[in-house]
């Protein structure tokens, strides 16, 4: 592609991954352009620009791709450095927000496919594990207005997109996160009063019609 | 000497880890004065329980007692905190970075499996997948490092970078492997570029020191192949 000035996101309206990007983006303040990708024909431009893992979210600065969301947040953290900083500037209190982030990429989506993708025995294993995620997060987080304590920073842009995915964790596996983690519930509540998140996060039950869609697809039920 | 007066640093890890490896390059290439603990194969320590409580791994950097997990956040933690010691091991420019840390991910997530799982497979066919898939990834890291070196010897360019420590680290056992299983991974027909970066990367004094003896790593490979069979793998 030619080196077009400008910013352009390809994603897919569902994915959490995406919604990082568009959350930091919008923090920023930054002016882009939001390709919808159809991920059963992915177009020329996404294979382009991420021939190694062919995946959304790929984030391209006057023509140049970035992938893997956090890769993509710290990027967008670092060169639109004039407000809302994302990351902190202590190295240790940077060091532990990469690691939650992490964690949050380690553990939160693997377990929540389970969720929906298993019954049984294995369901209810998955639902231990992800009842315990969510409460290691949650003692991370603490009394803390954010995770990134009054700002909010890296680890809550990595994790936020996921709580529109609780009604279908919920649903799929019988619990209720208010009950396991009330402080993630009360944190996700203060997000959604951010615009950038606001204006980001699809409703939850959008996305449980889309995991519906997908059990049917694969045969799940 | 680096480092601010009394600070103490302090780094849980195993001789024979790469991971620890990335860690201990970067501290070594830093100047950093630091306490190494060793810990016993195949037990874990309390401090290290303490200190990496989520995980329980090595290697863990602990500095003025506090702890910092996961070897590629540990050395850009070093970078950060020692930055007027040395080069920068992160490139200055965004767009770089991010390159640097896209590889870096994509030698955890996809090359370090396969070179392992070459050691752990169950069947032959397995080990045939892993071997493929090690050779392959090692094919686009090459094409990664004809574009981000831009001719110079390293990833980072004249000097060692992120990207040099995160993949650099596992030279050691490539070698290891490479003896055991008669068969090159870097070869010089196919991957002429990092055959010279891994030379040059082995020939760094701060380096050389860190990445074990072939012979030793062999040894191990032996042992540790040895109750794969026995036992099932437990990670």
């Amino acid at each position: 592609m030619a080196s077009e000035k400008g910013v352009m996101l390809l994603d897919f309206w569902v994915s959490p991954f995406g919604q990082r990007a568009r959350i930091a983006l919008a923090e920023k303040g930054v002016e882009y352009e939001y390709k919808e990708e159809n991920l059963r024909d992915k177009s020329e431009l996404l294979l382009k620009s991420n021939p190694i893992h062919k995946k959304i979210p790929v984030l391209i600065h006057d023509g140049k791709p970035i992938c893997e969301s956090l890769i993509i947040v710290q990027y967008i953290d670092e060169t639109w450095s004039d407000k809302a900083p994302l990351l902190p500037s202590d190295p240790y209190q940077r060091a532990q927000a990469r690691f939650w982030a992490d964690f949050v990429d380690k553990k939160v989506f693997e377990c929540g496919g389970k969720l929906w993708k298993l019954k049984g025995e294995e369901q209810e294993a998955a639902k231990t594990e992800m009842i315990e995620i969510l409460q290691i997060l949650e003692a991370q987080l603490g009394d803390k207005k954010y995770f990134g304590g009054d700002i909010f920073g890296f680890v809550d842009v990595a994790f936020v997109p996921f709580t529109s995915w609780f009604y279908s964790y919920e649903t799929c596996a019988n619990f209720s996160v208010e009950e396991v983690a009330p402080k993630i519930v009360k944190w996700a509540k203060r997000c959604m009063e951010r615009e950038s998140v606001e204006k980001t996060l699809p409703d939850p039950k959008k996305v449980y019609e889309f995991v519906r869609y997908l059990k049917k697809r694969f045969g799940i039920e | 000497m680096a480092g601010s007066g009394n600070s103490e640093v302090k780094l849980l890890g195993a001789w024979a880890s790469p991971y620890v490896a990335r860690a201990r390059i970067a501290l070594n290439l830093k100047e950093v004065q630091y306490e190494f603990l060793e810990e016993q194969f195949g037990t874990k320590s309390e401090l290290l329980l303490k200190s990496n409580p989520i995980y329980k791994k090595i290697p863990v950097l602990i500095h003025d007692d506090k702890p910092i997990c996961e070897s590629l956040i540990i050395v850009q933690y070093i970078d950060e905190v020692w930055v007027s010691s040395g080069p920068a091991l992160m490139p200055a420019d965004a767009y770089d970075r991010a390159l640097h840390r896209f590889w870096a991910v994509y030698i955890d997530d996809k090359f370090v499996p396969a070179l392992f799982g070459m050691m752990r497979a169950p069947t032959e066919e397995a080990k045939a997948e892993s071997k493929e898939q090690a050779l392959a990834s090692l094919q686009l890291l090459e094409e990664a490092f004809g574009k981000i070196s831009k001719g110079k010897p390293f990833f980072g360019g004249d000097t060692i970078g992120y990207l040099d420590v995160a993949l650099g680290a596992f030279v050691g056992w490539m070698k290891a492997f490479e003896e055991m299983n008669g068969f090159k991974l870097l070869d010089d027909a196919k991957t002429p570029l990092l055959c010279a970066w891994a030379e040059n990367f082995c020939n760094n004094e701060v380096v050389g020191a860190v990445i074990p003896e072939t012979a030793k790593l062999v040894e191990l490979a032996k042992v540790m192949q040895a109750r794969f069979k026995n036992a099932p793998p437990a990670n």
